[in-house]
C-alpha cells in the first residue's frame, strides 16, 4: 500500500467510529432526555400521561404521609399549583418538608405523579438550582434562601 | 499569624510563578543561557512557597484555629485529628490550594529529575507550567482566600459536612488531583515542542512516565471515589454518570489514549501530531472537571458554594489555556514532521483503533455531560441526562475497544500477522465460550447480554495472560527457559498484561453485579427477618450509641445461610450531628470473598418500623480489585528501566531514531 491508500484506511476507519458514536449519541438522546418542570409548567403545558419528567419544587408542610410497605405520598409545591406525589421506597437523608426536592418519575392520568426516584442532592442550606429558578420565576422565593451561609461544604470527587 | 504568614507565601509564590513564566521562555527564544537556567530554581522556590502556604492552612485546621474563616466554616474541635486534616480539602477554597500545591509539586519534580532533558524544552515547558500555576495562585487569592479572618473569633466550628466525615476522603481527592494535575505535564512538554515546532521520538520517552503517573492516581482516584459512594451514600451504586463522576471519567478516557499513544511514538516516531493533541485535551478535560465540578453549574455533593465570580474566573482560565493551546496547535501542529509508516494491521493499527474508540467514547461522555448545560444557557429548557443515555451510546463503543485488545499486544509492529494472533488466542476465546455457557445456565431471569458480559471479560483477562504465556514460551520450552524468559521480560510488558487483566477483572464486577445482584426494601422491627440470596438477616435490636461529634442510631443485625450456618452480626447506622443538624447512612458491609451483603437503614416510622434496605452485590469487589491492577500494571510499567535511565542524551535523538527505521 502507498502511503495514501494507508492514511485513506486510517481517516476512514476513525470517520466509521465517529460515524457510529454520532449515531448511538442520537438515537439515545431520542429516547433518554428527562425535562425538568416546576407544579406549574405541568398545570400549564399539558404533558401527556406516561412521559417521564422530573418535577422539582417544595415539599408541602403537613403534606407527607407514610402507609405500609414504605408507600410515601408528599405534595410538591411552587406556591401556584401543588402536585400530589406517590412514592415507594426510602427516602433521602435529606428530603425535608418545607425543603426542595426533585422527583423523577410520570404523570398519572389522574394527575398524580408516580415518582421512582427522589432527588435531595442538597444539604439544609442548600436549594437544588432548578428548584430556586422554578421558584424565583413563580413569584415565590423567598429571599432568606439565597441569604443561607454562602458555604454549605461538599466533596472533592 | 501563622494564617497570614500562609497568605504572603502564597503571594509571593505567586511572584516566583510570574518570573518562571516568563523568564526561561524569553531565555529560550533569545538563547540566553542565564534566562533559561531561572527556571529550575524558580520551580523549586515556587513550590517551597505553595508548601509552606498548604502547611499554614493545615496548621490552622490541625490546632482548630476558628479565627480564620474558611476553619470556622468547615472544621470542629470535636472531630477527630484524621478529619480535621482532611478537611483542609473538604471545601472549596482548600481544594483548590490542593490542587495548586499538586501542581507546584509537579513542577518541582520535573526541575528535580529533568537533568537529562534539553535545556531549552525543560524551560520552555517549566514556563507553561508556571502560566497554569500563576493563574490558580491569582483565582485563589482574588477570588477564593482561605486565609480570610474572622474579627470575633467563635468559639466553636461548624463541623465538616457530614457525608466527608470518612476515611475515603482521606486519599480520594488528593489521588484525583494528582491524575488531573499530572496531565498538565504532559500538556506543558506538548506546548513546549509546538512553541519549539520540533517533536521527536525522545518527547515521548520523557513525557510518558508523567503520564502514566497522572493516569495511574486517577484510576485510583477514580476507584475509590467510586467505593467511597458505594458505602457512604446508602443506596449501593458504585457509579451514576453523574456529571461529576463524567468530570473525572473524560480525563481517564483522554490519559489512556494518551499512554497508548505515546507508545507508538516513542517506539515508531508515528502519530506525533496525534499525541500532541491528546496531550492538550487530557488536560483540558481535567481543566473542564475543575470547572464543573468548582463553578456551582451542576447540582452534585460536590459543588460549594456558588459564588459566580469564581465560575466566570475559571471559565477564563479555561477559555484561555484550552483556547490558546488549540490556536497554537492549529499554527504550528503542521510544522512537525511525518512519523514512521504501518500497515492498518499491524501494533500501531491495534493502537490507533485503541484511541478511536476512547476518544469517541470520551466524546459522547462530553456531550452527555455538557449538552444539558449548554441547552440550558441557550434555550432555559432544564433536562436531565442520565444513565440511559451513558449506557445507550458509551457501551457499544467500549465492546469493540475490549474485543480488540488481546489482539494488539499480539501484532508485530509495521506489519502484524492477524492470522497468527487470532490462533494464539484460539485458547482465551474457548474460555471465554465455556464462560458464555457457564453464564447461560447460571442465569435464572438474568439479562441476556450478561452472559456475553461476562465472556468477553474472560476474553480479556485470558488474552492478556496468553501475551505473557507467548513470550515466555510456556510449555513450550523447558520450564526453566520460560521462568528465564519471564525474568527477562521488561517491566513494561508485565505491565500492560496486569493493566488489561484489572479492565477484565472490572468488567467481570460490573457484569455480575449488575445482571445477578438482587435488592430488597422492608419495613422491620426488632425481631422480624428478611431473606436475601441465600442469606437471612433478622434485625434483633436497636439502640443508640454516642460517636465523638454525633450520635448512631445502630440496627443490630444477625446473618445467617438459609440453611442455618451463623455469618456474624451486621450493624447499619443512621448517624445524627447536632452541629449541622444532618444525618448520614452508614452502611454495614459484610464480605464474603468477592461479594458483599450491603445493608442500610432509614429515619424511623411513627409506627416503631424503621426501613431497610438490603442488597446482596455479588463478585462487587471486583469492580475496585481490577482498578487496582491496573494501578498495579502502571506501577510496573514505571519501574521499567528504560524508561527511567533509557532517555538518550539529546544530541543522539535523532540520528538513533533514523537508524531505527
Amino acid at each position: 500500500m502507498t502511503r495514501k491508500q494507508r492514511r485513506l484506511v486510517l481517516i476512514g476507519s476513525g470517520l466509521c467510529v465517529l460515524a457510529v458514536a454520532v449515531a448511538l449519541m442520537l438515537n439515545a438522546f431520542r429516547d433518554s432526555i428527562v425535562f425538568f418542570n416546576s407544579p406549574t409548567d405541568v398545570a400549564e403545558k399539558h404533558i401527556a400521561a406516561g412521559t417521564r419528567i422530573r418535577l422539582g419544587g417544595l415539599v408541602k408542610s403537613g403534606s407527607l404521609t407514610r402507609s405500609d410497605n414504605l408507600k410515601v405520598r408528599f405534595e410538591v409545591t411552587d406556591g401556584s399549583h401543588d402536585i400530589v406525589v406517590a412514592y415507594q421506597g426510602v427516602l433521602p437523608d435529606l428530603f425535608r418538608e418545607g425543603q426542595g426536592v426533585i422527583a423523577e418519575g410520570t404523570l398519572e392520568g389522574s394527575g398524580m405523579f408516580n415518582a421512582d426516584t427522589i432527588l435531595a442532592k442538597h444539604d439544609e442550606t442548600y436549594m437544588p438550582k432548578e428548584v430556586a429558578e422554578a421558584l424565583k420565576k413563580s413569584g415565590h422565593w423567598k429571599d432568606d434562601y439565597g441569604q443561607r451561609p454562602a458555604t454549605v461544604g461538599g466533596g472533592g470527587k | 499569624m501563622i494564617a497570614e504568614l500562609g497568605h504572603y507565601a502564597l503571594m509571593l509564590a505567586l511572584g516566583l510563578a510570574l518570573i518562571q513564566a516568563s523568564m526561561p521562555i524569553i531565555g529560550a527564544r533569545n538563547n540566553d543561557p542565564v534566562l533559561i537556567n531561572v527556571a529550575v530554581p524558580a520551580a523549586l522556590a515556587q513550590f517551597v512557597f505553595v508548601a509552606l502556604s498548604f502547611g499554614a492552612l493545615a496548621a490552622c485546621y490541625v490546632t482548630s484555629d476558628f479565627s480564620v474563616l474558611n476553619v470556622y466554616e468547615n472544621s470542629n474541635s470535636a472531630m477527630p485529628l484524621i478529619y480535621r486534616l482532611t478537611s483542609v480539602w473538604g471545601n472549596h477554597e482548600g481544594s483548590m490550594m490542593l490542587w495548586v500545591f499538586i501542581l507546584a509539586l509537579f513542577g518541582a519534580l520535573v526541575a528535580a529529575f529533568g537533568g537529562n532533558l534539553p535545556d531549552k524544552l525543560k524551560a520552555d515547558a517549566l514556563g507553561v507550567q508556571a502560566w497554569i500555576a500563576a493563574a490558580f495562585e491569582l483565582f485563589i487569592l482574588m477570588t477564593s482566600n482561605p486565609f480570610l479572618r474572622i474579627a470575633d473569633a467563635p468559639f466553636e466550628g461548624r463541623d465538616l459536612n457530614p457525608i466527608l466525615q470518612d476515611p475515603g476522603l482521606a486519599f480520594h481527592p488528593p489521588f484525583l488531583y494528582l491524575g488531573y494535575v499530572g496531565f498538565s505535564i504532559a500538556f506543558s512538554f506538548a506546548i513546549a515542542a509546538l512553541i519549539e515546532g520540533r517533536i521527536d521520538a525522545a518527547w515521548a520517552r520523557w513525557v510518558r512516565p508523567w503520564v502514566l503517573v497522572a493516569w495511574m492516581c486517577l484510576t485510583v482516584g477514580i476507584a475509590g471515589g467510586s467505593y467511597w459512594a458505594y458505602y457512604e451514600l446508602g443506596w449501593g451504586g458504585f457509579w451514576f454518570w453523574d456529571p461529576v463522576e463524567n468530570a473525572s471519567l473524560m480525563p481517564w478516557l483522554a490519559g489512556t489514549a494518551l499512554l497508548h499513544s505515546a507508545v507508538v511514538m516513542e517506539k515508531r516516531g508515528a502519530l506525533k501530531v496525534w499525541t500532541i493533541l491528546l496531550a492538550i485535551l487530557a488536560f483540558s478535560l481535567s481543566l473542564i472537571g475543575t470547572f464543573l465540578v468548582r463553578s456551582g453549574v451542576l447540582t452534585s455533593v460536590h459543588v460549594f458554594a456558588t459564588d459566580p465570580r469564581r465560575g466566570i474566573f475559571i471559565l477564563a482560565i479555561l477559555v484561555l489555556f484550552i483556547g490558546g493551546a488549540l490556536a497554537l496547535y492549529a499554527w504550528r501542529a503542521p510544522l512537525l514532521k511525518q512519523g514512521g509508516l504501518f500497515a492498518p494491521i499491524s501494533r500501531e493499527g491495534a493502537l490507533v483503533l485503541n484511541n478511536l474508540f476512547l476518544t469517541c467514547a470520551c466524546a459522547t461522555v462530553f456531550v452527555g455531560t455538557l449538552y444539558p448545560l449548554a441547552l440550558e444557557a441557550l434555550t432555559g429548557e432544564k433536562i436531565s441526562v442520565g444513565p440511559p443515555y451513558f449506557n445507550a451510546t458509551f457501551a457499544p463503543l467500549f465492546v469493540p475497544l475490549l474485543f480488540i485488545m488481546p489482539f494488539g499486544p499480539l501484532l508485530g509492529w509495521k506489519r502484524g500477522d492477524l492470522l497468527g494472533a487470532a490462533q494464539r488466542l484460539i485458547l482465551a476465546a474457548m474460555l471465554a465460550a465455556v464462560a458464555i455457557a457457564a453464564g447461560f445456565a447460571l442465569n435464572r431471569g438474568g439479562p441476556v447480554l450478561a452472559p456475553f458480559g461476562v465472556g468477553l471479560a474472560v476474553f480479556v483477562m485470558a488474552g492478556a495472560i496468553t501475551d505473557i504465556a507467548e513470550r515466555t514460551m510456556i510449555l513450550r520450552v523447558p520450564f526453566a527457559v520460560t521462568l528465564r524468559r519471564a525474568a527477562g521480560l521488561p517491566r513494561s510488558v508485565w505491565g500492560g498484561a496486569v493493566a488489561h487483566f484489572g479492565i477484565g477483572a472490572t468488567l467481570v464486577g460490573i457484569v455480575v453485579v449488575t445482571a445477578w445482584g438482587s435488592e430488597r426494601i422492608a419495613a422491620m422491627k426488632p425481631g422480624d427477618t428478611i431473606d436475601i440470596a441465600h442469606y437471612r438477616l433478622s434485625l434483633d435490636a436497636m439502640f443508640r450509641r454516642p460517636g465523638p461529634n454525633f450520635s448512631d442510631l445502630v440496627g443490630h443485625f444477625t446473618v445467617s445461610r438459609i440453611s442455618g450456618e451463623l455469618r456474624g452480626p451486621m450493624e447499619p447506622s443512621r448517624r445524627s450531628f447536632p452541629s449541622r443538624n444532618m444525618a448520614t447512612t452508614e452502611a454495614a458491609l459484610m464480605t464474603r470473598r468477592l461479594s458483599q451483603i450491603y445493608l442500610s437503614i432509614g429515619d424511623p416510622n411513627p409506627g416503631g418500623t424503621i426501613p431497610v434496605r438490603i442488597y446482596y452485590k455479588p463478585q462487587v469487589l471486583l469492580i475496585w480489585i481490577g482498578a487496582l491492577l491496573m494501578f498495579i500494571g502502571g506501577a510496573l510499567s514505571l519501574s521499567d528501566r528504560r524508561l527511567r535511565v533509557g532517555a538518550p542524551r539529546p544530541a543522539r535523538v535523532p540520528a538513533t531514531l533514523q537508524a531505527a527505521e
